[in-house]
Formats: structure tokens, C-alpha cells, sequence
């Protein structure tokens, strides 16, 4: 008789939650055939909620630090991107209930499509082993390549496939990765692998090749240079309320398990993979800052911004300590907000399923819809990182902690590469300001993407003037335990 | 002695079977080559010892994936001759270096007995004991039991995803219908230049 | 250990011995008078043709495919807890029952939203005709 293994299954209680609600929308709209899409999106922002508390919950959480085979991590930091993950796909569940019921083609898949992305990412974020960082990655990814095909348009089929192939190829080195890991430790345990690599001497191949490939795996995912071709051409073919969806919440999820991994997995082996984070961090600040002044497409311009931010928290995950981490975690919920109320607004702005995203769309927004075009300047400020918004106090986070592990090089490239981005931002507001409207679009106000802006320009507002509101609870779940 | 056997009735098979994939202009006869192909690397398996995996690579690989490679193939026309001459010039020359580089790498690494364990895997032999595929279940449902549950979630994503991308009702397409009347293409380059 | 897999290789050799033998055998004892129309490949009647340049499967069997491979990774997953069902217990049977009822959901949804049924007309039949003028609108603006 084989024993039982023992059963926690609290700290996996937000999963559990979403992927049901999941789930139940998925039998229950295919029973009722044609459910009624406000309906779906109360259940969706229901099972959120739900899960919400339940990792709210968890914060106290005094059992066992790894649970269900020690494949679950019960920590904070797994609370708290579990927190920042479930309002991402709130924000995503409003936009698309907007986007789509704008189109008159909504389908009912779109909420658990979302509903088990979001499954995916949260248990990204709290897995323990890297076989269940694998398999939340696919959940996550296969999730995302149909959302980012459920529109009418060619460049949204186009976008999905694009991803598909490249996220595949990526997952394959990310597996490949996972067995060199097991090669050189005899375990895929995140834990474990530090252990086991702790006590070596000289040279290790395997576990160097493994931490190579899964940098790779994971440098697909969250978009940094040289693996972000895809960035663009996705951000911009996928309907735009995914696009804000995915664009937050890969982001946060993969670099939460980065963190992991670097930090904990391959901590014996910092000062071999610091120089390879380094050049990637390098990488995508100056090339995504670069490459996005050519762009004459908001949407594709915010995408090469994506891979820039990229870059950015990677230099702050170059510092190993918990400061570091916190700055990390900071950049996550200071670069949700803001992409996540930038896309919203040009959402609103970009006028109905046909999207002209195109810079001309958006010359003279500002005489025709003042409150669109002030929440976009607020939202290109956070990102350009100009204070008193939340993109300062994150930019300063990450660099700051960057000069204290004494890299102040790349904070240096940082500084610079921010000062680019600022120019190319700062392009988009003069033109919604200063120039004569040439496109007759007429920008829609919507009451419930509405308020999710408001809430997402209020925050970048308040964080940005009072960080401490949440940098104690932030610093307090940078406290890895392992 | 029977292993040996064996094994040289089957890697020269592994082999050419391969090779003989490659070299078919009809991807039907390449993929029939490729079934070959799957069969032999599954009696390797069953070589070593991994009798689980001689299952899984005869069921899922020369099964399930190979219907969805001639599905794929067939979904293209089976009339379809590629193109030999390569679009991009130095990707052939490149492709060939970086395949002999990874060979020789390999070569040099397995010889070398670069970082693998230094316990040979004598515990592979323990394990088995009670049989492959019991030694498989013992940790596939116990420690392993939650990714083992979680599969079935991707699983579930992975039907949305057929039924998304490739069944229409209501008229909400994802993309232009494949095969269908001829309908106004938008101009695609102008989509992706952006 | 490969000494295990002795039975099966006889059976293989047997039944391949078996087609031969039999095929040949026949080509003995029958009598061979050919003609044209007995060396006709049997196709009711009609001389079969190479399928029409450019003849492709519909996309939608792609459903099809993928529900094959869903449950035959299922039965992937059952075959190491069939042969060790006993030793593990009530938890093993509880698992498995869970990964059933989820993959099942799988099946439900495909079932329920039409994707097995085989004569569905191409054109959707609730398609509205605001909807349909509406998509070809997008389509051609892309």
C-alpha cells in the first residue's frame, strides 16, 4: 500500500477558486448555449474577488512553507502577486466585457479563457517546483495565444499565431532547461536545487546550461531582448483589452518565478548568471527604448515600452537581497497600473473594433475628449517615469537597488534609456495636445472600463506620492524562506 | 548478447528511418518514415528499462501525434511541394554548422562525462524493481499528484482552443475561413507594417 | 530483462510469418487467370481517380484530432494507475476520479457547443443578418 500524501489544499485555495468558477462558466454557458455576457462577467469578478480573500487569508498562513508534495509555496510573496495578478484580471475581465460587447460578437469563452490564465499566472507565482512552473506556464501561455485570437481581425490571427510558434519554441527551451536542472541537482524542487548545488566546487555545466535556458524560457515570456520579436506584432494584433491583460499579467507572474528561480534555485550560482541578466537587462532598456521612437502605432509603441520595462526589472532583480526583490515587486504593481490604464485608454480612444491605433488617431485627442487624452498623458508620465507618478518611484526602486549591489553601470544605461523613452512618450501627448485632430473618431465614454481607469489613474496618482502605503507590505513578503 | 542484438537491428532502423524522412518530398511518406522512426526509439526505451515510456512513445507519439501531423498535412493539401531553395540564403550553411557543432558538442560532452552525476544510476535498477511503470505510479500519484492534476486543467484549455480557433458558430471568427468562398482579404502587409 | 519481451517478439514474428505464409499459399493453390476488370482496384464501379488538385481537409475535424489526443493522454495517465490500482489505496482512485471529471468537462463543452455534430452547416445558422454584414464589413477593413 502506497501512503497517501498529506493534503493541504488552503494555500492553494485562489487557484482552486478560479479554476473552478472556470470551469463551471465553461459547462455552464455551453449548457445554456447563449448566456448573457454581464452575467459572466459578474460570476468572473465574483470568483476574483473570491480568490482575492482567500489569498488575503493566506497572509497569516503559519503552516508548512511548502505544501501538496512540496510543490506549493505558502509565502507572502506568493500573496501578494496573487493579489496584484487577480486585479490584473479584473481589469481584464471589465475591458473585455466592453471591448466585445462593442463588437456585437462577443463569445463566452472569453471569461474562462481569462478566468484560467489567471489560474495559470497566480499558481506561476506560488509553485514550488519547477514542473509546476512548467505547467503554469503552459495553462498561462495556451490561454493567452486563444485570447489573443478571439477577434475579428486578420492581425489578431496573425498575433496568435506569431506568439504560438515563438512561445512554444520558448517553452521547449524552458523544458529543456527543467531537464538540465534535473540533471544537475536530482531534483526539479526549487529548494532542492539549491541545496543540492550549495556545497559544490568548480566548474558545473549542467546546472550553468540549465539556469541559461530556463533565462531564455523565462526571456520569452516577459519579453527581453534579443527574445522579444513577438512583442510588437502581439501587443498590437491582439484586441486591445487582452493586449492590457496580458501585457500586466505575463509580466508579473513570469518575473515573480524568475525571482524564484535566480534567487533561490540558482543563488549558489549568482555571480555565473548575474553577467548574462545583466546583458539582457542591458539589452532591452536600450533597444526597446530605441526601436520605440520609429513607431507610429500607439499600441506597437507601448510594446516596445513593454520590452524596455523589462529591462528595467531586471535590473532590479540583479540585487539578490530582499530590498531588491521588494523594488522588484514595487515595478510589478507600478508597471500594471499604469499599462493597464494606458491600454484601457486607448481602448476607449481607438474607436470601436477597427482600432486605428495609428499616431494620426490620436493627434487632437485632447480637443475631443479632454478626459481621455489627460488620462493617457498621466499614464505615458508614469511610464516615461516622471514624478510625482508611480513610474518614478518604481524607476528609483530598481535603480536604486541596482547601485547598491554595486552595478551602477546599469543603472547608468537605465537613466539613459529612460531619458529616450521620455522623449518618445512625450512625442504622443504633444501630439494629442498641440496638433489639429485629423481622424473623425469619436472616443466612447463607457461606465464600467470608466471607473477600472479611474481606479488605475488614482492609483498611479496615490503610489506615486505615497509609496509607504504599500512598501511595508511589499518588504515584508520580499522575505524569502527557503 | 540480446540486447546487443537488438540494438543493432534497431539503430541502423532509427537511423535511416530518419534520414528517410527527411530526404521524402511527399510529407505523407515522411511522415509514415517518422512513425518508423517513433517505433525504434520506443524499443530504445524499452532498452533501458523505461517500459512506461515505450508505451507513452507508441501510444501518444506514433498515435496521437502522428494523426495530427497527417491532419496538418492534409489540412495543407497533400499536393503541396515545398519549395527546396531557401528563402534566406545563409540559413542552410548556418543550419548545417550549428547541427554538426551541436553533434560534436554532444560527442565531446558524453565522453568527457561532463556533469553528470557521479552516482551511476545504480537507483534506476532499485526503483524498477517492483516494474516501470508500478515505480512511475508510486510517485506520479503521490508527490506528484497536484501536476498531475493540473494537467487536466491544460488539458481543458487545450479543447477551448480547438473549439475557439477551429469551430465557428455564430459567425465569430477568429480570422478569414480557410477554405471557403472567396472573400475580401484585407491587406495583410499593411496590417503588420504598422 | 529484455528476455521478458521474448513472447512478444515470437507473436510478432508469427503473425508476420502468418501473411506471408497465407499469401503465399494462395498465390499456389488459386487459379490466376487475370483480366482487366478483375485486376480493377474494387471501388463501386467507379475507376478511382487521384483526389482533385489541392483537396483539403476542413478545419473542423481539427476538433476531432484534438479530442482524440486529450483522452489518449488520459489513457496515458490511467495505464501506470491501472496496473497499480490496488497499492494505492482510496487517494488513488479519488485522483484519478478528480482528473476524469476534468478532462470530462472538456468533452461536455465540446459536446454542448456543437463540435461533434458532423453535418453543421459552415454558414452558422443563428448568425443574425446585422452580424453577418457587420463581419464582412470588419473583414474588408481589416
Amino acid at each position: 500500500m502506497i501512503p497517501a500524501p498529506h493534503l493541504d489544499f488552503l494555500p492553494l485555495l485562489p487557484e482552486l477558486i478560479v479554476a473552478g468558477v472556470a470551469v463551471a462558466l465553461l459547462v455552464g454557458g455551453a449548457l445554456v448555449g447563449r448566456p448573457s455576457q454581464t452575467v459572466l462577467l459578474l460570476l468572473t469578478l465574483a470568483g476574483l474577488i473570491a480568490a482575492a480573500a482567500a489569498s488575503a487569508y493566506l497572509w497569516n498562513w503559519d503552516g508548512p512553507g511548502r505544501v501538496l508534495g512540496e510543490m506549493i509555496q505558502a509565502d507572502r510573496l506568493a500573496v501578494v502577486s496573487r493579489m496584484i495578478l487577480l486585479g490584473v484580471g479584473a481589469f481584464g475581465a471589465l475591458y473585455g466585457h466592453h471591448y466585445f460587447a462593442r463588437t456585437g460578437v462577443a463569445r463566452m469563452e472569453f471569461y474562462p479563457l481569462l478566468l484560467l490564465a489567471v489560474s495559470g499566472m497566480t499558481l506561476l507565482v506560488a509553485s514550488a517546483d519547477l514542473i509546476v512552473v512548467f505547467l503554469a506556464l503552459e495553462i498561462l501561455s495556451l490561454a493567452l495565444y486563444i485570447l489573443v485570437a478571439l477577434s475579428f481581425r486578420m492581425a489578431s490571427a496573425e498575433a496568435s499565431m506569431k506568439y504560438f510558434l515563438l512561445g512554444a519554441f520558448s517553452s521547449a527551451f524552458f523544458l529543456y532547461g527543467l531537464a538540465m536542472a534535473y540533471g544537475a541537482a536530482g531534483t526539479t524542487k526549487i529548494d532542492g536545487i539549491a541545496l543540492a548545488l550549495s556545497g559544490r566546487t568548480g566548474s558545473q555545466p549542467l546546472a550553468l546550461a540549465a539556469v541559461g535556458l530556463l533565462l531564455i524560457g523565462f526571456g520569452f515570456k516577459v519579453s527581453v531582448v534579443p527574445f522579444h520579436m513577438w512583442t510588437p506584432d502581439v501587443y498590437q494584433g491582439a484586441p486591445t483589452s487582452v493586449t492590457a491583460f496580458m501585457a500586466a499579467g505575463t509580466k508579473v507572474a513570469a518575473f515573480t518565478a524568475l525571482i524564484r528561480v535566480l534567487d533561490v534555485s540558482f543563488q549558489p550560482l549568482t555571480w555565473d548568471w548575474r553577467p548574462a541578466v545583466w546583458a539582457l537587462a542591458a539589452a532591452s532598456m536600450v533597444l526597446g527604448s530605441l526601436l520605440a521612437i520609429a513607431q507610429t502605432d500607439l499600441k506597437r509603441l507601448l510594446g516596445y515600452s513593454s520590452i524596455a520595462h523589462a529591462g528595467f526589472i531586471l535590473t532590479g532583480l540583479i540585487a539578490t537581497d530582499g530590498a531588491g526583490i521588494a523594488a522588484v515587486t514595487f515595478y510589478l504593481v507600478a508597471y500594471s497600473v499604469t499599462v493597464l490604464g494606458a491600454f484601457g485608454t486607448v481602448m476607449l480612444a481607438s474607436g470601436g473594433i477597427r482600432e486605428r491605433t495609428s499616431f494620426d488617431s490620436f493627434r487632437g485627442l485632447a480637443g475631443r475628449s479632454p478626459m481621455l487624452a489627460g488620462l493617457l498623458t498621466l499614464f505615458l508620465l508614469s511610464l516615461a517615469g516622471i514624478p510625482p507618478t508611480v513610474g518614478f518611484i518604481a524607476k528609483a526602486g530598481v535603480f536604486g537597488s541596482a547601485i547598491r549591489a554595486g552595478f551602477w553601470p546599469l543603472a547608468l544605461i537605465g537613466v539613459l534609456a529612460s531619458v529616450v523613452g521620455a522623449f518618445f512618450y512625450l512625442r504622443v501627448i504633444v501630439l494629442m495636445y498641440m496638433e489639429e485632430p485629423q481622424a473623425e473618431l469619436e472616443p466612447e465614454g463607457a461606465a464600467l472600463p470608466g471607473a477600472a481607469l479611474a481606479l488605475a489613474a488614482g492609483l498611479t496618482l496615490v503610489l506615486g506620492v505615497f509609496p509607504q502605503i504599500i512598501l511595508p507590505v511589499l518588504e515584508k513578503a520580499a522575505i524569502l524562506r527557503w | 548478447m540480446a540486447e546487443l542484438i537488438v540494438f543493432w537491428v534497431f539503430a541502423p532502423l532509427a537511423v535511416a528511418s530518419g534520414i528517410a524522412m527527411l530526404l521524402q518530398r511527399n510529407a505523407v511518406y515522411s511522415a509514415l518514415f517518422l512513425v518508423v522512426n517513433f517505433f525504434a526509439l520506443a524499443v530504445f526505451f524499452l532498452m533501458l528499462g523505461a517500459e512506461f515510456l515505450f508505451a507513452v512513445q507508441i501510444i501518444v507519439y506514433a498515435g496521437a501525434i502522428m494523426v495530427l501531423f497527417l491532419f496538418v498535412i492534409m489540412l495543407l493539401g497533400v499536393d503541396r511541394e515545398e519549395r527546396l531553395v531557401e528563402p534566406i540564403r545563409w540559413q542552410r550553411p548556418l543550419g548545417i554548422f550549428l547541427g554538426v557543432g551541436i553533434t560534436a558538442e554532444i560527442f565531446a560532452a558524453v565522453r568527457a562525462g561532463v556533469g553528470f552525476a557521479a552516482k551511476a544510476p545504480g537507483g534506476f535498477a532499485l526503483v524498477n524493481q517492483g516494474g516501470n511503470a508500478q515505480a512511475i505510479a508510486k510517485v506520479l500519484f503521490t508527490d506528484y499528484f497536484l501536476p498531475f492534476e493540473i494537467t487536466s486543467i491544460l488539458l481543458i484549455v487545450a479543447a477551448v482552443a480547438a473549439m475557439v480557433l477551429a469551430h465557428r458558430r455564430r459567425g465569430a471568427v477568429s480570422g478569414p475561413p480557410p477554405a471557403g468562398p472567396a472573400r475580401p482579404q484585407p491587406d495583410r502587409e499593411a496590417e503588420v507594417a504598422g | 530483462m529484455l528476455g521478458d519481451y521474448l513472447p512478444v517478439l515470437i507473436l510478432g514474428g508469427l503473425a508476420f510469418a502468418f501473411v506471408v505464409a497465407s499469401l503465399f499459399a494462395s498465390s499456389l493453390l488459386r487459379p490466376s487467370r487475370p483480366s482487366p476488370a478483375k485486376l480493377a482496384p474494387y471501388e463501386c464501379g467507379n475507376e478511382p481517380v487521384r483526389l482533385p488538385k489541392g483537396e483539403k481537409f476542413s478545419v473542423k475535424f481539427y476538433v476531432v484530432a484534438m479530442m482524440f489526443i486529450i483522452f489518449d493522454i488520459e489513457t496515458i495517465f490511467l495505464f501506470p494507475w491501472a496496473v497499480s490500482f490496488r497499492k494505492l489505496g482510496l487517494f488513488g482512485l479519488v485522483e484519478m476520479a478528480v482528473f476524469i471529471a476534468l478532462v470530462f468537462v472538456a468533452y461536455v463543452y465540446i459536446w454542448m457547443q456543437g463540435g461533434l455534430e458532423w453535418e453543421q452547416a459552415p454558414r452558422p445558422m443563428e448568425r443574425t443578418a446585422a452580424e453577418g454584414e457587420q463581419e464582412e464589413e470588419l473583414l474588408r477593413a481589416g
